[in-house]
Protein backbone atom coordinates (compact mmCIF):
# COMPACT_ATOMS: atom_id res chain seq x y z
CA UNK A 1 0.00 0.00 0.00
CA UNK A 2 1.90 2.95 -1.11
CA UNK A 3 0.73 5.98 1.27
CA UNK A 4 -1.55 8.60 -0.17
CA UNK A 5 1.08 11.72 1.29
CA UNK A 6 3.83 10.05 -0.81
CA UNK A 7 1.63 9.99 -4.13
CA UNK A 8 -0.08 13.93 -3.52
CA UNK A 9 3.44 15.04 -3.27
CA UNK A 10 4.54 13.45 -6.40
CA UNK A 11 1.50 15.00 -7.87
CA UNK A 12 2.12 18.42 -6.91
CA UNK A 13 5.71 18.41 -7.45
CA UNK A 14 4.73 17.31 -11.01
CA UNK A 15 1.93 20.28 -10.63
CA UNK A 16 4.91 22.54 -9.87
CA UNK A 17 7.35 21.84 -12.57
CA UNK A 18 4.30 22.34 -14.98
CA UNK A 19 3.05 25.25 -14.12
CA UNK A 20 7.33 26.67 -13.96
CA UNK A 21 7.19 25.54 -17.72
CA UNK A 22 3.94 27.36 -18.54
CA UNK A 23 4.76 30.43 -17.28
CA UNK A 24 8.74 30.62 -18.14
CA UNK A 25 8.69 29.23 -21.33
CA UNK A 26 7.50 31.48 -24.36
CA UNK A 27 6.94 29.16 -27.33
CA UNK A 28 2.82 27.90 -27.66
CA UNK A 29 3.96 24.57 -28.00
CA UNK A 30 6.29 24.19 -25.23
CA UNK A 31 3.41 25.87 -23.21
CA UNK A 32 0.99 23.19 -24.40
CA UNK A 33 3.10 20.58 -23.34
CA UNK A 34 3.44 22.70 -20.08
CA UNK A 35 -0.29 22.19 -19.56
CA UNK A 36 -0.09 18.42 -20.39
CA UNK A 37 2.13 18.05 -17.42
CA UNK A 38 0.09 19.76 -15.43
CA UNK A 39 -2.78 17.44 -16.28
CA UNK A 40 -0.89 14.61 -15.72
CA UNK A 41 0.00 16.21 -12.58
CA UNK A 42 -4.28 16.43 -11.77
CA UNK A 43 -4.88 12.76 -13.35
CA UNK A 44 -2.52 11.22 -10.65
CA UNK A 45 -3.86 12.75 -7.33
CA UNK A 46 -7.26 11.80 -8.41
CA UNK A 47 -6.27 8.40 -9.08
CA UNK A 48 -4.32 8.32 -5.89
CA UNK A 49 -7.80 9.40 -3.59
CA UNK A 50 -9.99 6.90 -5.98
CA UNK A 51 -7.04 3.77 -4.99
CA UNK A 52 -6.91 5.73 -1.27
CA UNK A 53 -10.63 5.71 -1.43
CA UNK A 54 -11.70 2.67 -2.56
CA UNK A 55 -14.14 4.70 -4.79
CA UNK A 56 -13.42 4.26 -8.57
CA UNK A 57 -15.55 7.74 -9.25
CA UNK A 58 -12.22 9.62 -9.63
CA UNK A 59 -10.77 6.87 -12.12
CA UNK A 60 -13.68 8.10 -13.96
CA UNK A 61 -12.73 11.63 -13.22
CA UNK A 62 -9.40 10.72 -15.12
CA UNK A 63 -10.84 9.68 -18.28
CA UNK A 64 -13.02 12.85 -18.61
CA UNK A 65 -9.91 14.75 -17.97
CA UNK A 66 -8.18 12.89 -21.09
CA UNK A 67 -10.88 13.47 -23.18
CA UNK A 68 -11.18 17.22 -22.01
CA UNK A 69 -7.25 16.65 -22.58
CA UNK A 70 -7.62 15.77 -26.30
CA UNK A 71 -9.97 18.41 -27.12
CA UNK A 72 -7.72 21.16 -26.21
CA UNK A 73 -4.43 19.89 -27.66
CA UNK A 74 -6.48 19.22 -30.74
CA UNK A 75 -7.96 22.75 -30.96
CA UNK A 76 -4.57 24.33 -29.69
CA UNK A 77 -2.42 22.74 -32.20
CA UNK A 78 -4.81 23.61 -34.93
CA UNK A 79 -4.42 27.58 -33.87
CA UNK A 80 -0.39 26.80 -33.48
CA UNK A 81 -0.79 25.74 -37.21
CA UNK A 82 -2.78 28.69 -38.18
CA UNK A 83 -0.37 30.92 -36.21
CA UNK A 84 2.84 29.84 -37.91
CA UNK A 85 0.86 29.81 -41.58
CA UNK A 86 -0.15 33.43 -40.69
CA UNK A 87 2.47 35.10 -39.11
CA UNK A 88 5.07 32.39 -39.12
CA UNK A 89 5.44 32.90 -35.50
CA UNK A 90 5.13 30.76 -32.87
CA UNK A 91 6.19 32.73 -29.62
CA UNK A 92 3.30 34.10 -27.19
CA UNK A 93 4.92 37.30 -27.08
CA UNK A 94 4.87 38.26 -29.99
CA UNK A 95 1.34 37.98 -30.44
CA UNK A 96 -0.77 40.94 -29.55
CA UNK A 97 -3.12 41.15 -32.11
CA UNK A 98 -6.37 39.79 -31.33
CA UNK A 99 -7.46 39.34 -35.21
CA UNK A 100 -6.69 38.07 -38.05
CA UNK B 1 5.24 -4.81 -0.64
CA UNK B 2 8.79 -3.66 -0.13
CA UNK B 3 8.99 -4.20 -4.34
CA UNK B 4 6.03 -2.26 -4.74
CA UNK B 5 7.27 0.78 -2.59
CA UNK B 6 10.96 0.61 -4.54
CA UNK B 7 9.11 0.32 -7.98
CA UNK B 8 7.00 3.50 -7.02
CA UNK B 9 10.14 5.68 -6.35
CA UNK B 10 11.82 4.51 -9.23
CA UNK B 11 8.87 5.08 -11.67
CA UNK B 12 7.90 8.81 -9.90
CA UNK B 13 11.98 8.98 -10.11
CA UNK B 14 11.50 8.60 -14.03
CA UNK B 15 8.13 10.41 -13.70
CA UNK B 16 9.90 13.68 -12.56
CA UNK B 17 13.15 13.12 -14.85
CA UNK B 18 10.89 13.46 -17.72
CA UNK B 19 8.88 16.35 -16.66
CA UNK B 20 12.00 18.28 -15.95
CA UNK B 21 12.79 17.42 -19.37
CA UNK B 22 9.76 18.74 -21.08
CA UNK B 23 10.34 22.15 -19.25
CA UNK B 24 14.66 22.38 -19.86
CA UNK B 25 14.59 20.84 -23.47
CA UNK B 26 15.84 23.22 -25.88
CA UNK B 27 13.98 21.57 -28.88
CA UNK B 28 10.43 20.74 -28.46
CA UNK B 29 11.29 17.25 -30.07
CA UNK B 30 13.59 15.88 -27.36
CA UNK B 31 10.53 17.84 -24.68
CA UNK B 32 7.31 15.45 -26.98
CA UNK B 33 9.64 12.39 -26.28
CA UNK B 34 10.61 13.58 -22.47
CA UNK B 35 7.06 13.80 -21.91
CA UNK B 36 6.02 10.09 -23.53
CA UNK B 37 8.63 8.93 -21.05
CA UNK B 38 7.18 10.47 -18.37
CA UNK B 39 3.49 9.60 -18.98
CA UNK B 40 4.72 5.88 -19.45
CA UNK B 41 6.07 5.73 -16.04
CA UNK B 42 2.88 8.15 -14.82
CA UNK B 43 0.80 4.87 -16.39
CA UNK B 44 3.23 2.43 -14.56
CA UNK B 45 2.46 4.40 -11.23
CA UNK B 46 -1.50 4.17 -12.40
CA UNK B 47 -0.83 0.41 -12.93
CA UNK B 48 0.35 -0.21 -8.73
CA UNK B 49 -2.78 1.48 -7.26
CA UNK B 50 -5.17 -0.83 -9.06
CA UNK B 51 -6.13 1.55 -11.89
CA UNK B 52 -5.61 -1.15 -15.06
CA UNK B 53 -7.67 0.87 -17.22
CA UNK B 54 -6.52 4.12 -16.75
CA UNK B 55 -3.00 3.33 -17.23
CA UNK B 56 -3.93 1.41 -20.66
CA UNK B 57 -5.89 4.71 -22.18
CA UNK B 58 -2.79 6.75 -20.72
CA UNK B 59 -0.97 4.47 -23.04
CA UNK B 60 -3.24 4.44 -25.62
CA UNK B 61 -4.59 8.01 -25.84
CA UNK B 62 -1.77 9.98 -24.43
CA UNK B 63 1.18 8.45 -25.65
CA UNK B 64 -0.36 7.22 -28.89
CA UNK B 65 -2.29 9.80 -29.90
CA UNK B 66 -2.09 13.49 -28.22
CA UNK B 67 1.98 13.29 -28.20
CA UNK B 68 1.76 12.02 -31.52
CA UNK B 69 0.28 14.89 -32.89
CA UNK B 70 2.53 17.05 -31.17
CA UNK B 71 5.08 15.82 -32.78
CA UNK B 72 3.59 15.55 -36.21
CA UNK B 73 2.79 19.35 -35.54
CA UNK B 74 6.58 20.15 -34.29
CA UNK B 75 8.38 18.89 -37.35
CA UNK B 76 5.48 20.46 -39.77
CA UNK B 77 6.03 23.87 -38.18
CA UNK B 78 9.74 23.94 -38.25
CA UNK B 79 10.71 26.29 -36.18
CA UNK B 80 14.40 27.91 -36.23
CA UNK B 81 16.63 26.69 -33.32
CA UNK B 82 17.61 29.78 -32.21
CA UNK B 83 14.38 31.60 -31.08
CA UNK B 84 13.81 27.89 -29.91
CA UNK B 85 16.56 28.68 -26.82
CA UNK B 86 15.42 31.88 -26.38
CA UNK B 87 14.15 31.81 -22.83
CA UNK B 88 12.56 34.97 -21.33
CA UNK B 89 14.57 37.85 -19.45
CA UNK B 90 16.10 36.46 -16.41
CA UNK B 91 13.68 38.55 -14.08
CA UNK B 92 10.54 36.66 -15.83
CA UNK B 93 12.53 33.29 -15.19
CA UNK B 94 13.17 33.86 -11.56
CA UNK B 95 9.93 34.70 -11.06
CA UNK B 96 7.90 31.75 -12.94
CA UNK B 97 10.63 29.74 -10.46
CA UNK B 98 10.13 30.97 -7.28
CA UNK B 99 6.02 31.12 -8.07
CA UNK B 100 6.55 27.34 -8.71
CA UNK B 101 8.91 26.65 -5.52
CA UNK B 102 6.17 28.39 -3.59
CA UNK B 103 3.49 26.29 -4.62
CA UNK B 104 5.37 23.15 -4.37
CA UNK B 105 5.78 24.17 -0.78
CA UNK B 106 2.35 25.04 -0.25
CA UNK B 107 1.30 21.61 -1.64
CA UNK B 108 3.95 19.33 0.15
CA UNK B 109 2.84 20.92 3.48
CA UNK B 110 -0.62 20.52 2.45
CA UNK B 111 -0.17 17.11 1.99
CA UNK B 112 1.87 16.44 4.91
CA UNK B 113 -1.03 17.33 7.36
CA UNK B 114 -3.34 15.96 5.36
CA UNK B 115 -5.14 12.95 6.94
CA UNK B 116 -8.08 10.92 5.42
CA UNK B 117 -10.35 8.25 6.36
CA UNK B 118 -9.03 4.93 6.61
CA UNK B 119 -10.09 3.34 3.41
CA UNK B 120 -13.13 0.75 3.30
CA UNK B 121 -10.94 -1.90 1.18
CA UNK B 122 -13.91 -2.89 0.07
CA UNK B 123 -14.58 -4.83 -3.54
CA UNK B 124 -14.84 -2.34 -6.13
CA UNK B 125 -11.28 -0.73 -5.86
CA UNK B 126 -9.51 -2.63 -8.95
CA UNK B 127 -10.21 -0.27 -11.87
CA UNK B 128 -10.48 -3.10 -14.35
CA UNK B 129 -12.32 -1.98 -17.38
CA UNK B 130 -15.71 -3.85 -16.92
CA UNK B 131 -15.93 -1.71 -13.26
CA UNK B 132 -14.91 1.59 -14.90
CA UNK B 133 -17.25 0.85 -17.71
CA UNK B 134 -20.37 -0.12 -15.55
CA UNK B 135 -19.92 2.92 -13.80
CA UNK B 136 -19.07 5.13 -16.80
CA UNK B 137 -22.20 3.85 -18.87
CA UNK B 138 -24.51 3.69 -15.60
CA UNK B 139 -23.71 6.69 -13.43
CA UNK B 140 -21.75 8.97 -15.23
CA UNK B 141 -23.89 8.01 -18.38
CA UNK B 142 -24.46 12.18 -19.08
CA UNK B 143 -20.98 12.95 -18.90
CA UNK B 144 -19.91 10.78 -20.69
CA UNK B 145 -22.23 11.98 -23.59
CA UNK B 146 -21.45 15.28 -23.01
CA UNK B 147 -17.47 14.42 -23.49
CA UNK B 148 -18.32 13.27 -26.58
CA UNK B 149 -20.22 16.29 -27.57
CA UNK B 150 -16.72 18.07 -26.26
CA UNK B 151 -15.15 15.97 -28.68
CA UNK B 152 -17.17 16.79 -32.01
CA UNK B 153 -16.89 20.57 -30.86
CA UNK B 154 -13.09 20.07 -30.85
CA UNK B 155 -13.11 18.08 -34.63
CA UNK B 156 -15.32 20.61 -35.79
CA UNK B 157 -12.54 23.31 -34.34
CA UNK B 158 -9.59 21.66 -35.48
CA UNK B 159 -11.17 21.43 -39.67
CA UNK B 160 -12.49 24.90 -39.50
CA UNK B 161 -9.13 26.45 -38.23
CA UNK B 162 -7.53 24.09 -40.89
CA UNK B 163 -9.10 25.28 -43.12
CA UNK B 164 -6.72 27.16 -46.48
CA UNK B 165 -9.18 30.47 -46.13
CA UNK B 166 -9.81 31.90 -42.63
Amino acid sequence: MIPLQELLILSGVLFAIGLIGAITRRNIIMILLSLEILLAAVNLAFVAFSYSLGDLAGQVVVFFVMIVAAAEVTVGLAIAVVLVRQFNKTEADDLRILRW
Amino acid sequence: MEQTSLLFYILSSFAIAGALGVIMARHPVYAVLSLVAALFSLSGIFLLLHAYFVAAIQVLVYAGAILVLFLFVVMLVDMAPERLFRLRTNMLNLGGALFGLVLLWEIVVAACFFTIAPPATGAGTEGTTAAVGALLFTRYALPFEVASLLLLAGIIGAIVLAKKRL
